[in-house]
């Protein structure tokens, strides 16, 4: 009983523990990134990796959901005689809810992965030992450049995912099922209010630092094994996806 | 310059140092020796402070690096140079990149002095052709080889090696402790190398330390040490597997 009770005490100190030294990396990377020297260059190179690389991924993405928003909308607004609020309805689920976290789905698929993968590596092969020994800051050298690099591109491909989604729905909508192309836009300009695009806008920088975080974490104390890296890896992914459903629902709640 | 008391480690129930007492002469290549998983890596690592002690002291130059804070910590390690077991080079970049890394972060030169030095370091190391190639299309001894001119680029005080002939042939473990004498001599710094690989390291070292269960059991110049009457020590040099020190 005892042991059973130690284990149970010890498993909860862990995960307390666990908890606080991941909110610690997050205030010393985040404090870290606004130290001098800034790495621009870095910061620069993980834009390309974490926006230009992602853009043909989320661009797909965005312009498929949008098709389907496009048909579903059309199918649900049909049966109230509202077809013409189609514009309005798509724009409205892309703008505060669907480009945010679909993109940020994206993002964490496709580059937070890569970045447990490529911390839990160094990690594994002394490559984040070697940068402490020679007196540079890991987490200032691989950690903060990639969170500001994920702050700005974020928004940015929710943008880029928006539009092109908002695209899909009028191809569906206007050239295959006829909704009139006037009333789809007239919709959506009499709808929609800077605080939907703001909203969206918030809650996509906000995903961008939590995947940031969540998978930089996971791979820079990754344990140094092959095991581990993929461990990491995964963890990231998953990890990173359920905390951006959590906090979208902060948001959405605080934001609506 | 270095000097470790009384240093404990422990990882979860396993206690691998237990009460390490050292001194590191100056200018010399002193070589930590001991049986795999002794803890001959743990205690290099104290010595930077990668690693921090549970207890016990670990002073390079009179401070006691075990309790600095980070700035502080920082500005002692740019006395070091670390060559870890798998050279640690930065993979995404190319060899001469690696080298320059420590000069461009750490340094204000400019672009044409950091080229000069790195390409004198390379050519000291034998790798003065291969600055454009990257650290996957390098064999084991050219890593090994750049991560030493990685870690002299900054004309380090003291110079820690991991097991620098790990997983190399004979004849490639030979040349890269005669580089290690080599630069020795020309730079002067205080090494410290955690090897396993007797007799041959002797050649290179000043003083051989014999790290078992957890402590120092000898400390002498690698003559003394060979004429050991200490079991332990002949135990390790003959490799036999009957003696105090434990085989599983």
């Amino acid at each position: 009983m005892l042991f059973f009770l130690g284990q149970v005490g010890r498993f909860a100190t862990d995960q307390i523990a666990g908890m606080g030294r991941m909110f610690s990396f997050l205030m010393s990377a985040l404090f870290l990134a606004f130290c001098r020297p800034a790495k621009v260059y870095l910061i620069i190179y993980h834009i390309k990796t974490i926006g230009v690389e992602s853009l043909s991924v989320v661009a797909l993405s965005g312009f498929f959901t949008g098709m389907v928003m496009g048909f579903q909308g059309y199918y649900s607004l049909r049966q109230f005689n509202a077809e013409s609020w189609l514009g309005s309805a798509t724009a409205l689920g892309l703008l505060r809810e669907l480009g945010p976290v679909l993109s940020a789905f994206m993002v964490t698929g496709r580059t937070g992965s890569a970045m447990a993968a490529e911390l839990g590596t160094m990690r594994a092969t002394e490559q984040i030992d070697a940068l402490d020994s020679m007196a540079i800051n890991p987490v200032k050298y691989l950690v903060s450049p990639r969170i500001i690099a994920s702050l700005l591109a974020m928004p940015l491909l929710t943008a880029i995912f928006d539009v092109i989604g908002i695209f899909g729905a009028y191809l569906v909508g206007v050239s295959l099922l006829g909704v009139s192309s006037g009333s789809f836009f007239a919709g959506m300009e009499g709808s929609i209010v800077f605080h939907d695009v703001y909203s969206g806008f918030v809650k996509s920088i906000s995903f961008g630092l939590i995947i940031t975080w969540i998978c930089c974490y996971k791979g820079f104390y990754a344990p140094p094994m092959a095991t581990g890296v993929s461990q990491a890896t995964t963890e990231s992914v998953v990890l990173s996806f359920v905390f951006i459903l959590v906090w979208d629902y902060f948001l959405t709640s605080i934001m609506l | 310059m270095i000097r470790v008391t009384n240093l404990h480690k422990s990882f979860r129930s396993q206690h691998v140092l237990r009460g390490v007492n050292l001194e590191f002469a100056t200018g010399k290549i002193t070589t930590i020796v001991g049986t795999s998983g002794c803890g001959k890596t743990v205690l290099l690592r104290h010595l930077n402070a990668l690693l921090r002690p549970d207890e016990g002291e670990v002073f390079v130059d009179g401070v006691d690096i075990a309790k600095l804070p980070q700035k502080e910590l920082y500005e002692i390690r740019a006395k070091f140079g670390v060559l870890f077991q798998g050279a640690a080079l930065l993979d995404s970049m190319s060899v001469f990149d690696n080298v320059a890394f420590p000069l461009r972060e750490k340094t204000k030169s400019k672009e044409p002095e950091i080229r000069k030095k790195v390409e004198e370091r390379l050519e000291q190391v034998g790798l003065g052709e291969m600055g454009r190639k990257f650290p996957a299309e390098l064999s084991g001894g050219m890593k090994k080889r750049a991560g030493l001119a990685r870690a002299l680029i900054m004309d380090p005080e003291i110079v820690l090696f991991d097991e620098p002939t790990t997983g190399l042939d004979p004849v490639l473990a030979t040349s890269i402790h005669q580089l290690i004498a080599r630069t020795h001599t020309t730079f002067g710094f205080t090494g410290v190398l955690v090897s396993h690989t007797i007799p041959q390291v002797f050649g290179i070292s000043d003083y051989i330390a014999m790290l078992a269960d957890g402590v120092i059991k000898e400390l002498s110049s690698p003559e003394v040490f060979c004429a050991s009457q200490n079991p332990v020590v002949q135990q390790f040099i003959q490799g036999k597997t009957e003696g105090p020190i434990q085989v599983l």
